[in-house]
C-alpha cells in the first residue's frame, strides 16, 4: 500500500516541491524517509488498535501535486452559511486554498493574516520559519509523515498581540472531485500574547467519488491568548478523515476544542494539547452521533507540563447500527505539574447491541499533589425515564429523542459561539431524528 | 370508569396479582392499602402500561377500551395518570420542554392545535399555584436534584397540567412531612371533579385524613381480599394487617 505512495513521491518530489513552498519543503525530504521507516500505521500498534485503515487505504486516489484549479464555486456548493453565524469565510477546496476573498473578510482587524501557508511563506517567510512543523515533527506517526511528505498548502492564520478577532473564522473545507481523491494539507495557526481567536473548521463533501482527507493543524498559544477550536464533521459515509489536531499552550493561556462529528464515513481525529505555561485553562470536548457503519476514533492526549493548570475533557458518543466508536483519553501530567487538576469524563450510549464501543481512559500522573479524575461508561438508554416520559403521554420515539438530546446537551453547551451553539443544537435535533442534518445542497448520503 | 376483572400479572416470571377485580367509577376515590409485598405498587404499573411486566390473565377495560392493548402514551393520552412512588430524575431534560411535549402529544392525540407558547406558560403558571410549587423548579431538569417532597409536588403539578380521567397515586405520601403531605392532598383535592376519579395507593392511613376516600380496599397476596368504607383504614391502622392475613390464609 505505502509503495505507490513511495513511487510517487521518487518520481515527482520536484513537482511536490515546485508546487509548494520553501518553508514546507524544509522538512519534506526528512518527513518522506520517516514515512518510509513507519508506513501507514496498522492496527498492530497500540495507538491505532480500534481504526482499521487498511480498506481507506487500499482505494486508488489521486493527488493533485500539480495544483490544477479545481473548477468549483464554493458559494454554489456550499449553503452553511445559515444568517447568524456573522464570521470571516475561508474555503479550502480539497487542500487549495480558495483565492477569492470573501467580501467581508477586508474588515479583519490591523495585523491579522489569514491565508494559504503557501502565499504566507513567499509574504511573511518570517512567521512560517519559527512555527511551521514545530509541533508536528517530533511526532512519530506514519499519517503525520506522509502530511509532511505531500502536503503543498494549508490555511494559515496568525493573530498579534492583543488583537481580539470580533467575529469567528469559518474554515469550510469543501471536497469535490469526479475520481477518488486524497487530499493532503498542513495548517497553522498561530495567536500571539493576549490575542483571542475563535476557529470554526467545517468539513463538507460534495462529490459522491470516495475521499480520504489527511489534514495536519498546528496551533501555537501564546502566553494569556485565549482560542476556540470548533470542528464540525458532516460528510458522507465514503469519506475517510485522518485529523491530526496539535495545539501548544504558554502560560496562562485558555484553550477550548470541540470536535463534533454529525455524520461520516471513516474517522480519526487526533489531538494533543500540551499545555507547557502555569495557569492554563484547557477544555476538550466532542460529540459523536453515529449509524450504519460509521466509525469514529477521537484519539486525544493532554499533556500538563507546568503546575497550576486546570484541564477538563468531556466526550459523548451516541451510536447506532453497526457504528463503531473509540475513545482514548491519555493525559500525562509531568512531575513537576503540581497542583494540576484534571478531570475526564466519556459517556456512550449504544442504541443497538450491534454498535460497538471501545473506551480507554489513560492517566500517567508523575506528580504528587493533583487533582485528577476521570470516568467512562457504556450504556444505552434510561428504561425508568423512557417510561416515565411515556407515562406522560410522550410517544417512545419522542421520549427516546429528548433523551439523546439531553445527552448530548452539555458538549453543545461547551460552545461559547451563541449563534453556533443555537445551529449545532438544530443540527443535532435534526440528525437524532434520522433526517438529514445535511446543510443544503452539501451531504450526498444515502 | 375502570373495570378489573380477574387480572394475573408477572414480574420475570414471579406471579405477583393473583386474580384481582376492581371497578372504579366516575367521582370516586378508591384507597387500596395492603402490607408490603401485596402487589400494590405492581398494579399501579400493570395499569400504566410497564413494559416490565406480564399480564397473564384478565381484562382491564377503560372507558370501553381495552385498557391492556394500549401503549403507555396512548393510556396517558386516554386520561390515566400515575404518581410515581419514586419519579426519575431525567438530566438534561427541562421540565418546560418536558412538560410542554406531553401537554402537546395529549392535544394532537385529541386533533387540537398545539398550544401556543404564551398559552402554555400561563397554564402553567396557574398550575404551579395549585401545588405552591417554586418558580426555579420548572426551569430545572426533569426531578433533577428535587427534594422528596417537591418531587411529589412536581407529580401533582404534572397531574394538573395534563387534567387526567383517573389518577393513580402510588405511596405519594413516603417521604413527606405533614406540611408537604398537606400541599399534596389539597392539590389533589381541588383537582377532584364529579367526572375524574382517583386510586390512592398507601401504606398508612395518614394520607386519608387528608385525601379522604369513598371505598378502602386491601390488597394482600395479589387480590382484593377486603373491601369497605373510610373506617376500614382506621380499623386496619389500630389492628395492622396480621388478622386480614390469618382471616385469608386460614380459609
Amino acid at each position: 500500500m505505502e509503495q505507490q505512495y513511495i513511487d510517487l513521491y521518487t518520481a515527482h518530489h520536484e513537482s511536490i516541491k515546485k508546487h509548494s513552498a520553501p518553508a514546507m519543503n524544509g522538512l519534506r525530504d526528512a518527513s518522506f524517509a520517516q514515512f518510509e521507516k513507519l508506513g501507514f500505521p496498522t492496527v498492530a500498534l497500540e495507538n491505532y488498535k480500534y481504526t482499521d485503515l487498511k480498506e481507506s487505504l487500499s482505494i486508488d486516489y489521486g493527488l493533485n501535486i500539480n495544483r490544477i484549479p479545481i473548477p468549483v464555486n464554493p458559494y454554489d456548493v456550499f449553503k452553511c452559511d445559515v444568517p447568524g453565524i456573522h464570521s470571516y469565510l475561508y474555503f479550502v477546496v480539497n487542500d487549495g486554498f480558495y483565492p477569492v476573498t470573501d467580501p467581508r473578510n477586508t474588515q479583519l482587524p490591523d495585523g491579522v493574516i489569514i491565508g494559504s501557508v503557501k502565499e504566507v511563506a513567499a509574504t511573511h517567510p518570517e512567521l512560517l520559519k519559527d512555527y511551521f512543523g514545530k509541533l508536528s515533527s517530533t511526532k512519530e506517526d506514519g499519517l503525520i509523515a506522509f502530511n509532511g511528505a505531500f502536503a503543498q498548502d494549508g490555511f494559515f492564520m496568525y493573530v498579534p498581540e492583543n488583537v481580539v478577532l470580533d467575529k469567528p473564522v469559518q474554515l469550510v473545507n469543501i471536497m469535490r472531485a469526479d475520481v477518488d481523491f486524497m487530499a493532503v494539507s498542513h495548517n497553522v495557526i498561530i495567536l500571539e500574547k493576549g490575542a483571542k481567536a475563535q476557529l470554526l473548521v467545517c468539513d463538507h463533501t460534495v462529490d459522491e467519488v470516495r475521499f480520504l482527507s489527511n489534514r495536519v493543524t498546528e496551533v501555537f498559544v501564546a502566553e494569556n491568548a485565549t482560542y476556540e477550536h470548533y470542528k464540525l464533521e458532516n460528510t458522507h459515509n465514503k469519506t475517510t478523515n485522518l485529523s491530526t489536531l496539535l495545539i501548544d499552550q504558554d502560560a496562562s493561556s485558555n484553550v477550548l476544542a470541540n470536535v463534533i462529528t454529525l455524520h461520516n464515513g471513516v474517522t480519526r481525529n487526533m489531538i494533543e494539547i500540551d499545555v507547557d505555561g502555569e495557569h492554563c485553562e484547557t477544555s476538550l470536548c466532542g460529540m459523536v452521533i453515529g449509524d450504519k457503519n460509521q466509525q469514529v476514533d477521537n484519539f486525544t492526549s493532554i499533556i500538563h507540563n507546568k503546575p497550576n493548570c486546570n484541564s477538563r475533557e468531556l466526550f459523548k458518543y451516541v451510536l447506532d447500527d453497526l457504528a463503531k466508536g473509540a475513545f482514548t483519553g491519555k493525559l500525562y501530567v509531568a512531575k513537576d505539574a503540581q497542583k494540576t487538576a484534571a478531570f475526564q469524563t466519556n459517556r456512550n450510549i449504544l442504541l443497538k447491541k450491534t454498535a460497538k464501543m471501545r473506551t480507554k481512559p489513560q492517566l500517567e500522573i508523575y506528580a504528587d499533589d493533583v487533582k485528577c479524575s476521570h470516568g467512562a461508561t457504556i450504556g444505552s438508554l434510561d428504561e425508568t425515564a423512557l417510561f416515565y416520559m411515556r407515562q406522560r403521554g410522550i410517544s417512545a420515539d419522542e421520549a427516546r429523542l429528548l433523551l439523546m438530546f439531553a445527552f448530548t446537551n452539555d458538549v453543545i453547551e461547551n460552545i461559547r459561539i451563541p449563534a453556533l451553539q443555537d445551529r449545532i443544537k438544530m443540527l443535532v435535533e435534526k440528525r437524532l431524528r434520522g433526517e438529514l442534518s445535511k446543510c443544503e445542497g452539501c451531504v450526498i448520503c444515502q | 370508569m375502570l373495570e378489573i376483572k380477574n387480572l394475573h400479572a408477572n414480574i420475570n416470571g414471579k406471579e405477583i396479582l393473583k386474580g384481582l377485580s376492581l371497578s372504579v367509577n366516575a367521582g370516586e376515590v378508591h384507597a387500596i392499602m395492603g402490607p408490603n409485598g401485596a402487589g400494590k405498587s405492581t398494579l399501579s404499573s400493570v395499569l400504566t402500561g410497564n413494559p416490565a411486566f406480564t399480564v397473564t390473565e384478565g381484562d382491564v377495560t377503560f372507558n370501553g377500551k381495552n385498557l391492556l392493548e394500549l401503549a403507555p402514551e396512548d393510556r396517558s393520552r386516554e386520561g390515566i395518570f400515575l404518581s410515581f412512588q419514586y419519579p426519575v430524575e431525567i438530566p438534561g431534560v427541562s421540565m418546560v420542554n418536558f412538560m410542554r411535549t406531553a401537554v402537546n402529544e395529549h392535544r394532537k392525540y385529541k386533533n387540537l392545535e398545539p398550544m401556543s407558547a404564551s398559552d402554555f406558560l400561563r397554564m402553567q403558571r396557574e398550575k404551579k399555584e395549585l401545588v405552591e410549587m417554586d418558580n426555579k423548579l420548572a426551569n430545572r431538569s426533569v426531578n433533577e436534584g428535587f427534594s422528596g417532597g417537591e418531587k411529589k409536588r412536581n407529580e401533582i403539578f404534572q397531574m394538573a397540567m395534563l387534567d387526567p380521567k383517573l389518577s393513580i397515586l402510588d405511596e405519594t405520601d413516603s417521604g413527606l412531612d405533614i406540611d408537604a403531605l398537606r400541599i399534596v392532598a389539597n392539590g389533589v383535592n381541588k383537582l377532584k371533579r364529579p367526572d375524574n376519579a382517583s386510586i390512592v395507593i398507601t401504606h398508612y392511613q395518614r394520607l386519608l385524613d387528608y385525601i379522604v376516600p369513598d371505598f378502602v380496599h386491601v390488597l394482600y397476596d395479589g387480590r382484593i381480599v377486603k373491601s369497605g368504607g373510610k373506617e376500614l383504614a382506621l380499623e386496619l391502622e389500630e389492628r395492622g394487617y396480621d388478622w386480614i392475613k390469618q382471616e385469608v390464609d386460614g380459609k
